[in-house]
């Protein structure tokens, strides 16, 4: 078994084996190292398997709503651990597919812990195997992809306890839905898994220390949010720090603060979504002197770290923590590694909320655009006034659009609604394709779609918006 | 099996051309060599032959169609009935190409955008609106998105200093970027009503031929010097020529003089055979005389290429072949790109003098007049002659005024006593 390579891969998540596709592609005898599954936390914990879950309590949520359709069931029940394990058979398949990418692109596939050494013109690669042993990999380049995990914080209790106390991990494949859970972190985990519980009946509450939930996004989106997400029994308590995490003798008990008033919460379960930290332990970073900070691997513009050879991409190269951007970052590391990179393109990269209603998002927000010092265009459109929308029941949300004044440029878009998530990509070619508000008034939107409240969003920001 | 048959590129720089025309139908059975197409950019028209046999299945591009990006594919060719089997070493899959196709757009690192003239230049909407608003030239800016895509980091990088032009670059001049696009005001704001006129829309060599000289007139610090040449003798050894030359079916003419004797005075005042670059002046090894012709909506220069080497016969020969193919726009790029000396001779249609304007990066054009009988006066007895004036417009950054005169000197020397080119 050949031990040398051009390019070895530590993890195989989003980053990691998209990276390693390219450079097969690009001629690069390629190696990938896993210690768990292929595909990493977003094909096995994390986007996938959440989206089955939500796919469920979505479909759970429609049934209470269909005499707005004129339909009737008798009855609504559903079976947790079957939908559990839907949401596993999925990562299963999709995890399969990996290992089927990994075999049709003649990548190596190393199961196993790897940590690095000294080497010549890249780190090695020592794995220990999970089947056993040692082996050392040699390459040219090596890529750091290990990722991250969720964030505890185990001095006031947000750390997981295997029972009452859940990361997104354990909150994916519980024996039962909890009859009422609390939810420590409003960014798109704690959202989207409150919002999955939320649809199965728990009572759910949201603890943010931040003055409003979904901090990332946009401060109208957040508002609104908030509302919707309120409208169907969710709670809330913003601008609350937590104290701490106890357990109590049937489940678990929370001390907040917020304006200068204590509270207690108490649930059946809690789930600690405090944000991610990135896999940075036990590779031997150290002993190389990779630069470190706040937990990731500071990396330049075409994701090399300050050791030679070595790149890190995805989440251990730090935020936003999203596949995409992983996967984007990889491509980008190989190619440049390959020889064949051009310049290194910051193209913008959109976030997704797969809640209900759904949030989705690129660029600036309004706050981050006036704090630029830009002078902004701001249009909105909502979706109760969209066909598409009405004929759907699906209005709840709007869209908002963000130019620069002077040059016509889209800085941002924001968006709250049903499937936004699938819309947000519209926006997404538009910023990097540079399109002006010109370009994108002249692009025919079909109709009828809810993409039309793209258009007449941005028809909006610049006075021709045709149905408000 | 079928093939697609691509668009070609008919130089290294092209990336997009007309379909002017079709030669073949659906159905049409060719063979390898056969034309089937007439492709058009802004400066030449040029015949697709089939590399391929077999039955025309489908055309995929209308004739007449704009913009048709290079290796897109424009025609269908199946294996027809009795057409020889497919060489084996084709894999079915891979698409024959009409003529060999300019390898893939490498990608344009941050320096350098040497733009073929007229080129699309590929800029993003956003780069376009704010290179507007900068007043900045596009095409002096080197692009740093895929395939050398100018972005609007491109733009907002780019001073007047680094949109200066490429520092490779022959050419001599780029418009400057910091002057502010020009005013250009409507035929109905200067008083011209529509309606009162036909509008023909620019095709690729008129704005080729505006831009360029438009840049030219601007930027090159120009100035004309004239000379008056007698001409009899020269009329009296074209005879003697042409008998000579008679049995070969070569006729020259006296513009064919005109070509040797500027090439032979190149060769004899090699400062005027120069080229103003950012780097240093570029003093060329070969008089390549490029000659303007008029034809049917332009003008066009072919070259003869180191004329100073080649005798009149084969200049004459060459020159009637480069007029033809000039005129059906047949020319291939390299035949009128790249001389380093020209000359505009409008004697046929009677004028006497003009000065012509300088086509870079060439530091010097020759104006020729009619020849026709003039009284001259030679000590102080007044005669008759055939006379010729000629002006030779010179880039002063190159060609300074005693330079271009020593030029004439030699020019006007070689033409009245000709028996002088041949030694």
């Amino acid at each position: 078994m050949a031990d040398s390579f051009d390019l070895v891969v530590i993890g195989a998540g989003p980053g990691g084996y998209v990276a390693a596709i390219r450079a097969s592609q690009l001629g690069l005898k390629t190696a990938i190292v896993e210690r768990e599954a292929l595909g990493g936390v977003c094909l096995n914990w994390g986007c996938i398997p959440t989206k089955a879950l939500l796919k469920s309590g979505e479909v759970y949520d429609q049934l209470s709503h269909l005499a707005d359709y004129g339909l009737s069931v008798e009855g609504r029940a559903y079976d947790f651990g079957a939908i559990v394990d839907r949401s596993r058979k999925v990562a299963k398949q999709l995890s399969a597919g990996v290992a089927f990418l990994m075999k049709k692109n003649k990548i190596e596939v190393v199961s196993g812990a790897a940590s690095l050494k000294a080497g010549s013109s890249a780190p090695g690669v020592v794995v220990a195997l999970s089947a056993g042993g040692e082996r050392t990999l040699t390459a040219k380049a090596v890529i750091l992809a290990t990722g991250a995990r969720a964030r505890v914080i185990p001095a006031i209790g947000l750390v997981p306890d295997g029972d009452r106390v859940w990361t997104y991990r354990e909150a994916m494949v519980p024996k039962a839905a909890p009859a009422s859970l609390l939810v420590v972190g409003s960014g798109a985990i704690g959202i989207e898994l409150a919002s999955f519980y939320r649809s199965l009946g728990a009572e759910v509450t949201v603890i943010e220390a931040l003055p409003r939930i979904v901090p990332v996004e946009d401060e109208e989106i957040s508002a609104a949010a908030q509302k919707a997400f309120e409208k169907r029994g969710l709670k809330f308590r913003v601008g609350a720090k937590v104290t701490a995490l106890t357990k109590t003798a049937t489940g678990v008990a929370l001390s907040l603060e917020a304006d200068g008033k204590t509270e207690t919460l108490e649930a059946e379960k809690a789930i600690v979504a405090v944000g991610i930290e990135g896999n940075v332990e036990g590779l031997g970073l150290e002993s190389l002197g990779v630069t470190v900070d706040r937990g990731h691997v500071v990396i330049d513009s075409h994701c090399a770290t300050n050791v030679p050879g070595l790149y890190a991409i995805g989440d251990i190269a730090g935020p936003p923590w999203l596949a995409h951007k992983a996967s984007h970052e990889g491509v980008a590391c190989v190619e440049h590694i390959a020889g064949q990179g051009g310049a290194h393109l910051a193209a913008p990269i959109p976030g997704c909320t797969y809640s209900t209603p759904q949030i989705a998002s690129i660029g600036l927000t309004e706050g981050q655009a006036k704090a630029k010092g830009l002078d902004i265009k701001v249009g909105r459109f909502p979706f109760r006034v969209n066909g598409k929308a009405i004929a759907a029941g699906e209005t709840e949300g709007f869209v908002k659009t963000i130019f620069d004044a002077g040059t016509g440029a889209l800085v941002g878009a924001h968006m709250l609604g049903a499937e936004v998530t699938e819309m947000i990509q519209g926006f997404a070619l538009a910023m990097t394709l540079e399109a002006t508000e010109a370009e994108i008034m002249a692009t025919v939107f079909p109709h009828p779609t809810m993409s039309e409240a793209m258009h007449e969003s941005v028809l909006d920001a610049f006075g021709k918006v045709i149905h408000l | 099996m079928s093939t697609d048959i691509l668009m070609p590129a008919l130089s290294p720089t092209m990336e997009e051309g007309t379909l002017a025309k079709w030669h073949v139908k659906v159905g049409d059975s060719v063979r390898s060599g056969d034309v089937i197409a007439e492709i058009e950019t802004d400066k030449a028209t040029m015949e697709v032959e089939a590399v391929d046999e077999g039955v025309v299945e489908a055309l995929l591009v209308a004739e007449g169609t704009e913009a048709v990006k290079v290796n897109a594919p424009i025609a269908r060719l199946s294996g027809g009935e009795g057409a020889a089997p497919a060489p084996v070493a084709t894999p079915a899959t891979e698409p024959a190409t009409a003529v060999a196709t300019a390898p893939a757009p490498e990608p344009v690192g941050v320096s350098a955008p040497v733009r073929a003239e007229g080129a699309r230049i590929f800029a993003s909407p956003l780069a376009r609106r704010v290179a507007g608003q900068k007043g900045l030239d596009l095409t002096a800016i080197a692009g740093s998105g895929p395939r050398g895509r100018i972005i609007l980091r491109d733009v907002e990088n780019a001073t007047p200093a680094t949109a200066a032009p490429a520092a490779t670059a022959p050419r001599a001049t780029a418009p400057a970027a910091e002057a502010p696009p020009r005013q250009v005001r409507s035929l109905e704001q200067l008083g011209i009503p529509p309606g009162s006129y036909d509008l023909k829309p620019l095709d690729g060599m008129r704005k080729t031929v505006a831009r360029r000289l438009t840049e030219s007139f601007r930027d090159v610090p120009h100035f004309p010097l004239n000379v008056d040449i007698e001409l009899d003798a020269l009329l009296e050894a074209r005879i003697a020529v042409n008998a000579m030359l008679a049995a070969e079916g070569v006729k020259v003419s006296v513009n064919d003089l005109i070509i040797k004797a500027a090439a032979v005075a190149l060769r004899r005042v090699p400062e005027a055979n120069a080229s103003f670059t950012p780097e240093g002046i570029a003093y060329h090894h070969h008089a390549d005389v490029a000659v303007a012709v008029a034809i049917d909506g332009g003008l066009i220069t072919p070259i003869i290429r180191a004329a100073e080497t080649k005798g009149l016969a084969q200049i004459a020969t060459e020159m009637k072949d480069l007029a033809e193919r000039a005129r059906s726009r047949k020319l291939k790029p390299q035949e009128f790109q790249g001389g380093t000396f020209s000359i505009s001779n409008l004697g046929m249609f009677g004028i006497r003098s003009f000065a012509s304007i300088i086509n870079e990066p060439q530091g010097a054009i020759l104006s020729v007049g009619a020849g026709e009988k003039r009284p001259v006066v030679r000590g102080d007895t007044l005669g008759i002659a055939t006379v010729m004036s000629v002006t030779l417009t010179c880039d002063h950054r190159v060609v300074d005024g005693a330079i271009g005169a020593r030029w004439l000197t030699a020019f006007k020397a070689l033409l009245e006593n000709p028996i002088a080119m041949i030694v």
